[in-house]
């Protein structure tokens, strides 16, 4: 344990991304099995221990420290697991060795709720605090310290000299501490098997096009539609449905599943029937009726009667073993068409092509998409094979341009992670009426980014020089700055007493130089929804 | 800003100019120019002095010195182990007995004379790092980590952030102590201070300035720089260096990070967490006032244990820095 907690401080404090590949490629190198695969399997977001909590922490915690100098610690912190490891008293007397990574593994698996909480006090009694640091964050799964599961993937390529694709196809068969993974990549045994399984393989995306202009007979348009990207897989008898993230969602949309047949593995915008984007014809609900559907454990028939799901396919990958990825696309979309026949039409139908002669047509087409509340278009080379990730040039999405409002920061709450000392939460408003004849503001949303690190100093030293109130880690100011906010819609929504939500606000420009009853009203918020 | 003594009509590090100044010592958010007169150890004159070039009203005070203030006030200044020259002042009035720790610690510092506690009935401390979260290893542990880097890596050079006037020579004279005999190379800003020090009597062994050397000369050597110039263009200059600071905050790993730090070292001119309630405890006082810095906590410790105390919130002074 003390060689991944070195490992961990190591790349927290380690800025460039390569310093970071090399620390993490000889730890996996010089690391017996099975203690590196498991830390693999923590740096990778691979690891579950249901029975530890944050709230087991804190509870533990509480027991040994004053509960309000550990909020107080928390709060200025901006985490439970650091907060932790830096208060938790060293235990009297002699302690038993450090525990290794499988020490570690196997003592938290073996806990239930009632036991997990001494399971994870004697571990921690047996670290100092950089140990505790690294084992609270391994048994909490929440790691955030900055490497992405792609990052440890690519470094476990870089320490064995593999392909980071093939690991990433691999990976998905294999449960940690990945054994047969590291046979494979350190000890030249043959590869994991994967044909037979319904693996998740990795999406391809799409950069912004930003200023850019593109030739249409080199590129196909599409329509964005804003749902929330799915794979679909069908292997053997069994369906799966990942998520971008290549979380499995299938028991969300059990009537999905079902539904295909046929041995694939396709990609495309999972959606719920409506006519809210793109209309009558062709048309899918909004993100907001999609949003009732999402991380439900359970799904009532009613649920599924009302907002029925389907997908709208943009790509086929793999079908009936071929694997298409490498073939350009006009050829995959051909393969798709041909497919389409097949599927169930209640569940499937396939993301048309927009028709647009030139690049100007285009631009006028999608300066109508506002109306047809569509989020914008996307750009896809003709000849582009499937690759994983982000290839410039191949995929671009173009989204429409964002609505604009001129709001009044009300509230700051301190950041977490590497914002946790400033104020980089912001919650803003508009004027419920004339605030010349003494209307108030009402809170209208929330925004953490959009602003520069420099913007961020600015604000933070703005807030602590303009607070009227603290309640914890807020404060209140004195509502005299303005906000340029951009987002992507807005829609009508019970739960704020402002009646509106915001999607993807952010904060566009700050407005230091606009005095706040200048600001908008809510009025010209509501005037925007396109519900 | 500032502490008033009413009976007295003067001021305790007052932010803006006054005519009676007492300084605990030679940081800018306590020391400003521009008093009419400034009362003070000789050190912290000398500092002054280096910095705002005013010379006018100074009045010096030795360690142990009593002095009489207008009103029937007495003051006496007493070590406060935080950097050369500071000072607690011990105010007394009809039988009374305040004292104001301006900034203290209770780790050992080679630069400085150690802090001494003094019974009183109102101690008035500062909380910069009053939080239980805050620990400050032995600094040999620190100077150990520092060693380690700066061999482990020959082609680089080790920068550490470090405030100009204490932190700097504290370091100096650490690694001095931890046996270390090569010259140390100086950023402009921390020349001046040093050589201050020097002449107060305070060895630090070889220094040298970067200004004007080629990148090869700095491979494998220690340098030191104010904080702002970690992540400034001027670093360019030095080969690769490894981004050390020496602050109490680097306990934090999340502030480390926030200053784009490798080898967070922490090292703090202020007492810890442990000092804090330890001298409190110590120097038992009927109440406890808290000056600036995480007052909550200590407060919420003064609760626990029965303690009578109060939070000034003072502003002005710098609560983000060390």
């Amino acid at each position: 344990m003390e060689r991944f907690a070195a490992l961990i401080d190591a790349l927290v404090y380690t800025p460039s991304r390569n310093a970071k590949l090399a620390l993490l490629a000889a730890y996996l190198q010089s690391t017996p099995d099975p203690d590196r695969g498991w830390a693999l399997a923590a740096l990778t977001d691979g690891l579950d221990f249901p029975a530890i909590k944050a709230s087991t922490i804190r509870k533990l915690l509480m027991d040994r420290v004053d509960p309000v100098l550990f909020q107080l610690s928390r709060d200025y912190v901006g985490d439970t697991a650091e907060t932790a490891s830096l208060l938790w008293p060293d235990p009297p007397g002699v302690t038993a060795p450090p525990p290794t990574v499988s020490n570690v593994v196997a003592d938290l698996s073996g806990g239930n709720r009632a036991t997990a909480p001494r399971v994870l006090a004697d571990l921690l009694d047996r670290l100092d605090s950089s140990g505790r640091y690294a084992l609270l964050k391994l048994a909490t799964g929440a790691m955030r310290i900055g490497i992405s599961s792609r990052l440890a993937k690519t470094a476990f390529a870089q320490a064995f000299g593999v392909s980071v694709d093939d690991v990433e196809e691999y990976w998905h068969g294999l449960t940690p501490p990945y054994l047969p993974l590291f046979d494979w990549a350190a000890r030249g045994a043959a590869p994991p098997r994967t044909d037979d399984l319904p693996l998740f393989r990795p999406f391809m995306l799409a950069h912004p096009l930003e200023d850019l202009q593109v030739d249409l007979a080199d590129y196909a348009a599409e329509w964005k539609w804003d749902g929330i990207r799915v794979q679909l897989v069908h292997v053997s008898g069994e369906t799966r449905i990942y998520s971008r993230s290549g979380d499995d969602i299938t028991a969300t949309f059990p009537e999905l599943a079902p539904a295909l047949t046929v041995p694939a593995a396709l990609d495309g915008e999972l959606l719920v029937r409506g006519t809210h984007q793109g209309g009558e014809q062709g048309g899918a609900a909004s993100f907001n009726a999609l949003q009732q559907r999402l991380g439900r454990k359970t799904v009532s028939k009613a649920m599924m009667a009302d907002f029925p799901a389907f997908v709208r396919l943009y790509d086929v990958l793999v079908l009936e073993g071929e694997d298409h990825r490498p073939r350009a696309w006009t050829d995959r979309r051909q393969v798709l068409e041909a497919l389409l026949p097949r599927l169930d039409p209640e569940r499937f139908d396939i993301s048309a092509v927009i028709e647009a002669r030139d690049f100007a047509e285009l631009t006028a087409i999608r300066d109508r998409a506002r109306d047809d509340a569509i989020e914008g278009v996307m750009l896809k080379r003709r000849d582009s094979p499937y690759v994983t990730g982000r290839k410039t040039g191949f995929w671009y999405k173009w989204k429409r341009d964002p609505l604009l409002i001129d709001c009044v920061l009300m509230y700051a709450q301190r950041g977490s992670g590497k914002r946790s000392s400033f104020y980089s939460d912001f919650t803003f408003g508009c004027w419920a009426g004339d605030p010349d004849s003494g209307a108030d503001l009402l809170p209208v949303g929330k925004a953490y980014f959009g602003f520069t690190d420099e913007e961020l100093k600015w604000l933070d030293r703005h807030i602590r020089q303009h607070t009227v109130n603290r309640f914890g880690p807020v404060r209140e100011t004195d509502r005299s700055l303005v906000f340029e906010v951009a987002f992507d819609s807005v829609h009508a929504s019970k739960r704020h007493k402002s009646g509106v939500a915001m999607r993807f606000p952010r904060i566009n420009r700050i407005r230091a130089d606009k005095p706040a009853h200048e600001a908008d009203r809510l009025e010209s918020l509501r005037a925007l929804i396109r519900d | 800003m500032g502490i008033r003594i009413l009976p007295a009509n003067c001021w305790i590090d007052p932010a803006r100019p006054v005519d009676k100044a007492l300084v605990t010592h030679g940081h800018a958010d306590h020391a400003r120019g521009g008093h009419g007169q400034t009362i003070a150890t000789p050190q912290t004159l000398a500092i002054m002095q280096l910095r705002y070039q005013t010379e006018a009203g100074a009045t010096p005070v030795a360690y142990g010195e009593t002095i009489r203030l207008p009103g029937g006030v007495t003051a006496t200044y007493q070590p406060a182990g935080h950097v050369l020259g500071s000072a607690q002042i011990l105010l007394e009035h009809a039988g009374e007995r305040v004292v104001i720790t301006g900034d203290y610690k209770r780790r050992s510092d080679p630069t400085c004379p150690p802090f001494v506690p003094i019974p009183c009935d109102i101690f008035i401390t500062e909380a910069t790092f009053g939080l239980p979260i805050f620990h400050h290893p032995p600094i040999a542990e620190e100077m150990t980590k520092l060693l380690a880097a700066r061999a482990a890596s020959p082609d680089r050079c080790v920068l550490i952030g470090a405030y100009a006037l204490g932190k700097a020579q504290r370091v100096i004279a650490e690694l001095r102590l931890a046996g270390y005999a090569e010259p140390i190379y100086l950023h402009g800003a921390l020349e001046k201070m040093c050589r201050l020090y020097e002449e107060l009597g305070v060895g630090l062994g070889e220094l040298r300035p970067i200004a004007g050397l080629p990148k090869a000369a700095l491979q494998g050597q220690i340098a030191l720089c104010p904080p702002s110039a970690l992540n400034d263009r001027w670093s360019r200059r030095l080969p690769d260096p490894i981004t050390a600071m020496a602050s109490g905050w680097m306990r934090v790993r999340q502030r480390a990070r926030q200053k784009n730090v490798e080898l967070p070292l922490i090292i703090s001119d202020h007492a810890d967490w442990g000092e804090l309630t330890r001298t409190i405890t110590e120097v038992n006082p009927a109440e406890t006032w808290i000056t600036h810095g995480r007052e909550d906590a200590l407060l919420r410790w003064c609760e626990l244990n029965q303690r009578k105390a109060r939070a000034l919130a003072l502003i002005g002074y710098e609560d983000e820095d060390d």
